[in-house]
């Protein structure tokens, strides 16, 4: 069963082939098999997975249906989850039991899928390669010398290996999009406003969106039709009907305008990753798609404009972390500057610390205009880059990343190169549009992603020139050795 | 912009961070790093341009006042690292 979509597995449940309860077990005994050496699971909640199936069985049995109805699923560990521990891959939040359940957990509970547990992440979505985890990196399931990409790569790695059929991600500055790219699945970062943030434990909150991650771009689109809708606990949810997804998915792609960015195939991309990428654009040619050259003339920008804008957030945000109403305390505080401050240094790892003192400095008296201003100044150039392209263009086209995955431990030294790798993602998350990462290739035996990306609220077509694609190849459907 | 050790070390007190003393030299490093990358931005010219807070543009949403949640204290206080008769207890800090 674990080979399945999860269109195939709804069509199994359908039609009774296999219960919610057998499927989830099967989950289960992969989890407990292969997480090991993975790492990319670090809660199980085996008791209340099974008890779910079993509710999901007796609903169907009542009557009810539904491309979710039983359908195992893992949460990355940032969506608060009601009586489970949520620790957001940091020591602060190590033993905290959510009390209360994020939205996207609980309308993909109501839509009748189960909770399996909770993925390893980058601590507090803070990183692109799941190395800053409190519980040390998820391995990618291509070759566990090389990270999974982050900060969701706890989700990537175990969808990729079939682990679960989706889990839920989150993406500020790529992290769904990226670690999708690196384990070869497929990975959707919604319009900002799309799927409400509430639960999701805050990082950059005007660049922050929940997604879907799954093996094909069919189950993007069941999942987002799960997750995505008005939530009046988020401020900046957007009011506005969700679109039956599903249902545009196979339209012809004739007449699709495609911009490739000029800025996007430059220097820095790898050969093989641009040899990849050819191919899947001469696919597009093949299914009936234009394509052409667009400018992004302040691509550049946007990594520096990112680690302004979300350390400023971040450092805000996580100002939270006090030691006094929940998460980590320090033993023994002197006093209670002392218990702030030990509680604080003692329970946030080394990179969150660094994008809390950037933050900090570029917020602080003096310097707010030369470095947070100056950054939303900038934020609306690269926007504005985008909407320019948009009236050309129907869809942008590039790489989710540079390069394939990297090895743990290549850039751990240096933050200012693995802030690099999310080149291609950050302008993205600063214009808030919807882009997905689909699997079109390899390099040196790992994967290799497309980016997508679209105007806002132009999911459906992301998804639609994603599945045709999808239809077409079948570099969604290569399964890491090891783990058929 | 090279920070200097004794920078850090007050942008650490104004985070509320404590930072090993030995690990001064190496955020040093890293954030001036980090800086001096950033600093690329100084270049670009926005005469005239308007901040962009917010990528939609729009407005924050009014609801009506109204009390819409309940009392949950017991809930909320079990995941604090210490309350007594619903209060969360901190070091003293008047004498």
């Amino acid at each position: 069963m674990h080979e399945k979509t999860i269109a195939e597995l709804a069509a199994g449940l359908a039609a009774g082939t296999f219960s919610s309860l057998e499927l989830t077990r099967s989950c289960l005994e992969r989890i407990e098999r292969l997480n090991p050496e993975l790492n990319a699971v670090v809660t199980v909640d085996a008791e209340g997975a099974l008890e779910a199936a079993r509710r999901a069985d007796e609903r169907r049995a009542n009557g009810e249906s539904g491309p979710l109805l039983g359908v195992p699923v893992l949460h990355k560990d940032i969506f608060c989850t009601r009586g489970m521990r949520t620790s957001c891959g940091s020591r602060m939040l190590d033993s905290f039991v959510a009390p209360y359940d994020a939205h996207v957990v609980e309308r993909l509970r109501e839509a009748g899928a189960v909770t399996l547990g909770k993925t390893n992440m980058d601590e507090f979505a803070m990183g692109s390669s799941n190395e800053t985890s409190f519980y040390g990196p998820a391995r990618n399931p291509w070759d566990a010398d090389a990270v999974p990409g982050g900060s969701s790569g706890g989700s990537a790695a175990a969808v990729a290996a079939r682990l679960a059929p989706a889990a839920t991600g989150t993406d500020t500055g790529g992290s769904i999009r990226q670690p999708a790219a690196m384990c070869g699945i497929s990975g959707l970062k919604p319009t900002y406003g799309r799927v409400s943030r509430y639960g999701m434990i805050a990082f950059a909150s005007s660049l922050d969106q929940g997604g879907p991650m799954a093996r094909s771009a069919e189950d993007l689109a069941l999942l987002l039709e799960g997750m995505a809708g008005f939530d009046w606990r988020d401020s900046t949810s957007v009011d506005r009907a969700v679109p039956r997804y599903v249902e545009g998915l196979d339209g012809p792609l004739d007449g699709l305008r495609i911009g490739l960015p000029r800025e996007y195939f430059g220097d820095g991309l790898d050969g093989t990753v641009a040899a990849a990428l050819d191919a899947a654009i001469e696919e597009y040619r093949r299914l009936g798609a234009q394509v052409r050259e667009v400018s992004l003339p302040n691509t550049h920008l946007a990594v520096p404009v990112y680690y302004v804008i979300a350390p400023a957030e971040a450092s805000s945000n996580l100002a939270r972390y006090d030691g006094v109403r929940f998460g980590y305390r320090c033993e023994n505080p002197r006093d209670l500057e002392d218990m702030y401050k030990r509680s604080r240094g003692e329970g946030f790892g080394a990179e969150v610390k660094r994008r809390i003192m950037v933050g900090t400095y570029a917020l602080s008296a003096g310097y707010y205009d030369a470095y947070y201003l100056k950054a939303q100044q900038v934020r609306r150039l690269i926007r504005d880059d985008f909407l320019k392209a948009f009236e050309e263009v129907d869809v942008i086209m590039g790489p989710t990343a540079p390069t394939a995955a990297f090895n743990i431990g290549e850039k751990t030294a240096d933050p200012v190169q693995m802030y690099l790798s999310d080149v291609y993602t950050l302008a993205v998350n600063l214009a808030g549009l919807p882009a997905l990462s689909i699997p079109a290739g390899q390099a040196n035996g790992r994967p290799v992603g497309l980016q997508i990306i679209g105007s806002y609220f132009d999911e459906g077509r992301l998804l639609n020139a994603a599945h045709r694609f999808q239809q077409a190849t079948d570099w969604h459907a290569a399964v890491p050795g090891g783990f058929e | 912009m090279a920070l200097q050790p004794d920078q850090v070390d007050q942008i650490a007190h104004l985070a509320r961070l404590s930072i090993d003393e030995r690990d001064i030299p190496e955020y040093t490093r890293n954030l001036s790093d980090i800086l001096e990358f950033v600093e690329q931005l100084s270049a670009v010219d926005t005469t005239g341009v308007e901040p962009l807070a917010h990528p939609l543009e729009m407005t924050q949403r009014l609801r009506p006042d109204e009390v819409t949640e309940t009392d949950q204290r017991e809930l909320f206080q079990a995941v604090a690292p210490a309350t007594e008769e619903g209060l969360y207890l901190v070091p003293r800090v008047i004498e």
